[in-house]
């Protein structure tokens, strides 16, 4: 899974119908540090996070084992708001 | 599978159900001479890995596996802990 901060929201009206009503939010990857370390990626948002949050996301195939996303055509999702990471050390 | 470092973990309160009572890991990949190789990732843990552990790991869908029959929605976990390597000739 990936660390990311929530960075903004997506709009679509025209989408697969298994989409309609799902929450798209725009994330950026960030290190445990909290820089930015890859590019945006639209996800579903199963959790209620907003912008600004750091935000696990799980990818590939696995997204669909997210609450309430089996069998859509989803490959990111957010499935937890990280309260905090910590690197002993750092 | 992948060989990599624990060094640090993830405390996320608000999170997919199936998540709850799982241990999420951060982990450094690392290369054959076990050099930092890539993005720290986030890992599900089914074996009691600490932090500092060599550890080696698995991608995609079946990283929710150790867990079954829940589902869990991971897309990286920790399925061992290594005690030693040893590398032949090259």
């Amino acid at each position: 899974m990936l660390l990311a901060r929530i960075v903004g929201t997506v709009v679509a009206t025209r989408k697969d119908p298994r989409l309609v009503s799902c929450k798209l939010l725009l994330a950026r990857p960030v290190d445990p540090d909290g820089g930015n370390a890859g590019n945006h990626l639209v996800d579903i948002d199963t959790v209620d996070a907003g912008v600004g949050e750091t935000v696990l996301i799980v990818s590939g195939s696995s997204a669909r084992m997210a609450a309430g996303m089996k069998d859509m055509p989803v490959d990111a999702v957010v499935v937890g708001i990280v309260d905090h990471v910590d690197v002993p050390g750092s | 599978m992948q060989i990599g470092r624990v060094i640090g973990d993830v405390v996320a309160t608000r999170k997919d159900p199936a998540l709850v009572g799982v241990p999420l890991l951060l982990v450094q990949p690392l290369g054959p001479e076990r050099q930092p190789q890539g993005r720290p990732i986030v890992a599900v843990d089914s074996v009691g890995a600490g932090v500092g552990e060599h550890v080696f790991f698995v991608r995609g869908k079946e990283a929710s596996f150790p867990f079954h029959p829940t589902a869990v929605p991971a897309d990286a976990g920790i399925v061992g802990i290594l005690d030693h390597l040893t590398l032949g000739e090259r």
